[in-house]
Order: C-alpha cells, then structure tokens, then sequence
C-alpha cells in the first residue's frame, strides 16, 4: 500500500466575530490542499468565512483518565462566581 | 440499514462485567458521550468500526447509483443538483471514515477491506437504477429509510458518531425533498412518465424495506448495541415507521405501494404490510445481487486509477516541506 495522506484537524469560523471551532478531520497530502479540501467537505452550505488546518499529530490532548486532578482546582474555588456574593435587592442590578 | 448485520459477542449481563466494563455501561446508561480516547471495552470498539466502517462504504458505494445518471439528467437544472447530492454523499463518507478513525483504524485500511470484500455496504446499492425516475425513488425512499435511521442515530454514544450524524442528517433531507421533487414531476406528467414512476416505485419498495435489515427483536447482537447506544431501535420498529410515513407519501403522488397486504391497521395506529423476500436480501449480501460485482469493481478501480495521483501530490508534498526545511549546519 502506498503512503497514506496525514490527517488534519479543521476549524471553521462560521461567522465574523466567532471563534474559529473544530468541525472534524480530513486526509490531505498538505496543509494547502488540506484547506481545499476542507472547504468542500465541511463548507457546501456556506457554514464558514474562515478555516484552520493543523495536522492531528501535532495537537498534545489531555488524558481523559487524569480528568480529575487536572480540573480539580477549580472544583472548590466558588467564589469565582458571581452567584457566591449576595448582594441585597435594594442595590439593583449588578 | 446503512450498517446492516453488524454483530457482537451477545449482551453481558452486569454481573458478567468487569468494575471497569460496569463503569462505562453506567455512563452510556446516565447518557455520557465516549470519547475516542477514553476507556471502552474492546467489543464496543470492534463494533464501532464495524459499523461506522460499513455506513462510510454505503456512503461512498451509494455514489454509484446515483453518478450513474449525472450526465442524462433531463435538465441541466436537475444535473446541478444530482451533482450536489452525489458529493454530499462523498463528504457524509468522509465524516464517517474519520469517525472511525478515531477508534484506531485508518481510512485507507477500512478501504482495503471493502476492496477485498471483507467489509460490507448496504444492500440497497446493489440494485440498478435503470430510468430517471430511479433517481426520484432513490432519494425519496432510500434517502428516507437512511434519514429513520440516522434521525435516532444523532443520539447515539460515541461522540465523533454522533456528531457525525448531526452533520448528515442536516443534509439529508434536502437529498429526500429533491427525490420526492422528482416523483412528483414524473406523477404528474404524461402516462409514460407516470409510469415510469410507478415502475420505479415497483423495484424500490421492497430492497428499501430490506434496508432496515431482517427482525432483530430477539436478538442478542441488538441486545448489546442498545444497550451501548450505537444502535437505537430495533430494526422492525423502523421498518414500521418508515411504511407509516411513506404510504400516504405515495397515495399523494398517486402512485401505489405494489403490496396487495397493505393495509391500514386501526388498532396497532399502523400499517400491516408483506415482508421483503429475506432470501433475496442475503443473496443480494452475500454478493449475487445485480450489482454486486460493477459496484465493487467501479471502486477499486477508481482506488487504483487514482493511485499516481494520490502518489503524485505526496512526492509534490514532500518535496515543498523539503526545499522549506532548514539545512543543518556542517
């Protein structure tokens, strides 16, 4: 078998002042036709005004199975809410 | 359906399970999504690919049928739109080659499986398109059947499946709506064209029911893909839903569904109707449909005429990342 294509990661920006969010993956032989291709695999309907490629390898990924410690920290820090204030009615809205 | 007699070891029951096994069924059951590389059991994995594998080829092979007809549509209208449906189709493969990429295959693999006929399509690929007015009943009803099935799929466990799903169904229905577009032209023509329509109807009705796959009610290969959520319903309730909504589709075009059983069912809130020949529909499977051989023959040939090319662009590639590259310093 010959030598597969690599595998790119896309990004879509679907509309001016969104962030660009992955939509998928695609096979391409480089990033330039990596955008073509992803053009017409993830955009026919208009969905974007801007894409990214990155190639799969070369995003590093959280574990999953150390979801708990890397998230943690946040987990007893309430008071990063607004909700953990109570502010009187008599104030208003703030 | 799209994925038709993809088996598994038989459903475990929660004492048979391992603590781990039983963690990953309670989060399916709680309605987590599994993602790729999160812990699951080898089975659900296997099956996965299976699965997925074998809707990616029904994609791709489904080309065929339909690519058959873009260079005789009646209008250049008519053309335009087949051409978007037949790429649509490609690119619903695409998302799901990389779905099943995500479990630790890769999409050149799952293709040489197909090519080497270990991997199946649907069924319903095998059948020839032989007038236009097949390019109306192909989108109305096989569209149809895949959207009844793909509909439930969106709910489905895994997550790079489910948001595949997501993304076709979104397409879908515009492949259904044109199909149906077309049957009502052709209803409302001349006799001929009318007949036409009728005739293809005639041929379509009953692999589209094969579609859904032989009942599975008892069986314990269904029993352990619901209980993972990689399948949603038994293969006779859709059946069922599907005969529901397309009679009174084809009683509005005037058209009639060539089963001399069919009939409303007050008490069920349903139609009775006649089982497709399920010998034909494992012949058909096990490669002697009409078909079988051009489908299969159509796609390793494009694999193999296309092989300069797919070559062609990685030496280009290479040798721009080359000419890019930094020299080491002597």
């Amino acid at each position: 078998m010959s030598k597969e294509w690599p595998l790119w990661e896309v990004f879509i920006r679907g509309q001016h002042g969104l962030n660009h969010r992955h939509v998928g993956s695609l096979h391409a032989p480089d990033a330039e036709m990596a955008i073509l291709n992803a053009r017409d695999v993830y955009t026919r309907r208009n969905e974007g005004v801007s894409i990214w490629v990155v190639k799969s390898v070369d995003i590093t990924a959280s574990s999953p199975s150390e979801k708990g410690p890397l998230f943690e920290p946040s987990n007893s820090k309430v008071y990063r809410h607004p909700t953990f204030y109570d502010i009187p009615e008599e104030v208003g809205h703030m | 359906m799209y994925a038709q007699l993809v088996s598994t070891d038989g459903l475990k029951k929660p004492e048979e399970m391992t603590p781990e096994e039983r963690a990953f069924q309670e989060r399916i059951d709680r309605g987590e999504k599994i993602e790729p590389k999160e812990w699951m059991p080898e089975g659900y994995r296997k099956t996965l690919i299976r699965q997925i594998g074998q809707h990616a080829h029904s994609e791709i092979v489904g080309q065929l049928p339909e690519g058959n007809w873009i260079t005789r549509a009646p209008t250049l209208e008519r053309k335009a739109i087949l051409l978007a449906k037949v790429q649509d189709e490609a690119g619903h493969g695409l998302y799901l080659y990389c779905a099943a990429e995500t479990l630790g295959v890769s999409r050149d693999e799952l293709m040489e499986l197909l090519h080497k006929g270990k991997m199946k399509y649907s069924s319903i690929f095998n059948y020839p398109t032989l007038t236009w007015a097949d390019m109306g009943a192909v989108g109305w009803l096989v569209d149809g059947a895949a959207i009844m099935n793909q509909v439930p799929l969106q709910r489905t466990s895994f997550g790079p499946y489910s948001r595949a799903m997501i993304r076709i169904c979104k397409e879908e229905s515009f492949h259904q709506r044109q199909g149906y577009a077309i049957m009502m032209k052709m209803a409302s023509g001349t006799p001929a064209q009318k007949a036409m329509a009728q005739d293809a109807l005639n041929r379509l009705w009953y692999p589209s029911l094969m579609m859904f796959g032989p009942s599975d009610k008892d069986s314990v290969h269904s029993a352990q893909s619901m209980a993972w959520k990689i399948k949603m319903n038994t293969n006779d309730e859709l059946r069922q839903k599907f005969v529901d909504q397309t009679v009174p589709q084809a009683e509005y075009l005037g058209l009639t569904v060539p089963d001399p059983n069919l009939k409303w069912n007050e008490e069920k809130g349903g139609y009775d109707f006649s089982e497709p020949d399920w010998s034909e529909f494992f012949d058909v499977i096990a490669g002697n449909g009409p078909c079988n051989k051009d489908r299969l023959g159509a796609r390793v040939k494009a694999w193999d005429d296309g092989a300069w090319f797919r070559e062609g662009l990685v030496a280009h590639a290479e040798k721009a990342a080359a000419r890019k590259a930094p020299v080491a310093a002597e």
